[in-house]
């Protein structure tokens, strides 16, 4: 039988949260998620009736950034209100139990809120040998992804770790670290990409989740349209200076120092679908491109392995030595053209040294 | 020398060779073909300019637009491009059968194999004398359908999945062409085929030009003039 679950604003009111705090709140996490104003009230009827989601989140193969971003979250703030608002009943990382106390808060969260809670997978699980290149709690991180992903009623896949495999599953990938959606395919999947991905798109994705009562609309790839449909370069506000085609073309020149475009040097903006241009990071403070660095695309599938992060044409592996499509070209085009000089040299001499009758008619009035 | 009709009528006197022509390439094919050569010119300068930008333009950005302007050319032309190609592919429906030869390949035709070892031992200089063909040499078609053609539908999909991605879900360039970019993985991929695209399409042209100029003189039969005026003429009567 199911637990009976306390909402979200019965939680904040516990811990003495003014209704009016609770309202500016709504309002602030539906601007947050491009709602018009009319959501707030929706948000806030939703946080009042409904019961909070339980969340248990896993850690897999993976650098802990996703949960470093997320507890930096700004609007929604995760110390006074994410974590209040859905029940976090397991992540290893902040939880105060340890050990088999940890392990056993697991089990039993799974047994009382099967086919409620929503699983959160930071990392992913590498395959090889059996499982055994990941193995928290004493047992391979795959089987307990699988057992946990059992009784879920849907799946978050945080960071480029869990989306696409991030830099355990760059190649030759030795330990076969693989995205959840590749080991479980039964289950609702939402992938937030990113390296980590903003902590305000975390909550956001969460927020939705619990307003709506269903996932977010996806993309082709699984990933919430509202943060992931435009690219960097789409809202960049360096933008114009691209447009006016002004750039800087060293580290350290003039154009630099203006914050012209960081095309040149080799920003991965118009290749990558995320929000930070618009969201920004550090509570809006600031994002790579702003701080005078390209974008490095670390959203986007299999960043690592598409050549330098200061180079905007991919390497091509298939070519032995790293070469892009480019450089692969330039060599093709100076064969190609060796190639027809010594033909038509050939052709040349072929010409000259045909009898007038096997050169045919153009020559007759001569003949 | 005088250089008029008089002493060219003279010049004349006791030609009597026979000089077979066809009517090859109709209007709309000729039409097609300058313009879709004409857009290929302007989309691989400006591609390549925007793959790799001029040096920075100074002064406010306020005041200038050149990558637009560049961008806006390059998004042109490649409409100028696949509307040809939508045109051209409806011509191979309804015009003479030449205009067919771009989307078939006879691959059932012994005789037309025969044909193709024969034309590339032409080239190879094993033979001596080209065959007549009133419409392209088996050698040529090969290319044009599986390295012209392929390439060509292949920048035009890639290069609308590419401007979709500017154009943004909901727009009909990204209904009609998103899945490409699903298909290639990413927008880098997608970026890494357009530009090996476009150098297979530039070694054609080089191919394309040499070969042409070279049958011309060397070959039995007319092939820059005919795409001009759409007549083939052969300049014996010999099979």
């Amino acid at each position: 039988m199911p637990a009976k679950l306390e909402t979200f604003y019965e939680v904040i009111r516990r811990q003495g949260i003014s209704r009016r705090n609770f309202l500016k709140f709504c309002s602030l996490t539906a601007a947050s998620l491009g709602l018009g104003p009319a959501f707030a009230p929706k948000i806030a009827e939703a946080m009042e009736t409904k019961p909070r989601i339980p969340v248990l989140w896993l850690h897999g193969l993976e650098c802990t950034c996703c949960t470093e971003s997320f507890v930096r979250s700004a609007h929604p703030l995760v110390s006074d209100v994410v974590l209040s608002m859905i029940s976090l009943d397991y992540d290893d990382t902040i939880m105060a139990a340890a050990g088999h106390q940890a392990e056993a808060i697991l089990t039993e969260a799974r047994e009382k809120y099967h086919g409620q809670y929503i699983l959160a997978v930071e990392g992913n699980p590498p395959l090889a040998g059996d499982g055994m290149y990941c193995f928290p709690g004493g047992r391979p991180f795959v089987d307990t992804l699988k057992d946990m992903a059992a009784g879920a009623q849907a799946i978050i896949s945080w960071g480029s770790c869990a989306s696409y495999g991030c830099v355990q599953a760059a190649k030759p990938n030795p330990t076969q670290a693989t995205p959840v959606h590749k080991v479980i395919t039964d289950k609702p999947i939402i992938n937030v990409p990113g390296c980590p991905p903003i902590a305000e798109v975390m909550t956001g994705v969460v927020t939705y989740l619990l307003t709506f009562g269903r996932l977010p609309e996806l993309d082709s790839q699984k990933r919430p349209k509202m943060f992931y449909s435009q690219r960097i370069h789409d809202k960049c506000y360096r933008r114009p200076h691209f447009d006016a085609g002004q750039f800087v073309e060293a580290w350290d020149d003039e154009n630099a120092k203006k914050g012209y475009c960081l095309y040149k040097m080799g920003c991965k903006g118009p290749t990558t679908y995320n929000a930070c241009s618009s969201i920004r990071w550090n509570e809006g403070v600031s994002f790579p491109i702003q701080s005078g660095h390209g974008c490095i695309g670390c959203s986007e599938d299999g960043f690592w392995d598409k050549g330098s992060f200061y180079d905007r044409v991919s390497g091509i592996k298939q070519f032995g030595i790293e070469k892009n499509a480019d450089q692969v070209g330039i060599a093709a085009a100076s064969v190609v053209g060796g190639a027809i000089a010594a033909h038509a040299a050939a052709s040349v001499v072929k010409r000259i040294t045909q009898s007038p009758e096997e050169r045919g008619h153009i020559d007759d009035h001569h003949g | 020398m005088s250089f008029d009709s008089r002493e060219s009528a003279l010049e004349l006197q006791g030609h009597r060779e026979v000089r077979p022509s066809v009517y090859v390439y109709e209007a709309p094919v000729r039409i097609w073909h300058w313009i879709n050569a004409l857009a290929i010119v302007v989309l691989t300068v400006t591609g390549t300019l925007i793959a790799y930008p001029l040096p920075s333009v100074s002064g406010e950005a306020t005041f200038a637009f050149l990558m637009g302007y560049i961008r806006f050319t390059h998004f042109a032309a490649g409409y100028v491009l696949g509307a040809g190609l939508i045109g051209r592919l409806y011509w191979a429906l309804v015009g003479n059968h030449h205009a067919r030869q771009l989307v078939t390949l006879p691959i059932h035709n012994r005789q037309w194999w025969n044909d193709l070892f024969y034309m590339a031992g032409w080239y190879l200089f094993l033979n001596r004398e080209a065959r007549k063909f009133t419409g392209h040499n088996p050698l040529s078609h090969v290319a044009m359908v599986l390295v012209f053609l392929t390439c060509l539908l292949l920048m035009v999909f890639t290069g609308f999945a590419l401007y979709a991605e500017g154009t943004g879900m909901g727009s009909w360039q990204h209904d009609l062409f998103g899945w490409v970019l699903t298909l290639a993985g990413n927008s880098q991929n997608l970026h890494t085929l357009h530009h090996l695209g476009m150098w297979v399409m530039g070694l054609f042209v080089v191919i394309h030009i040499y070969t042409a100029v070279r049958e011309d003189i060397m070959s039995r039969q007319t092939l820059i003039s005919t795409m001009v005026n759409g007549i083939r003429i052969f300049k014996d009567d010999r099979p």
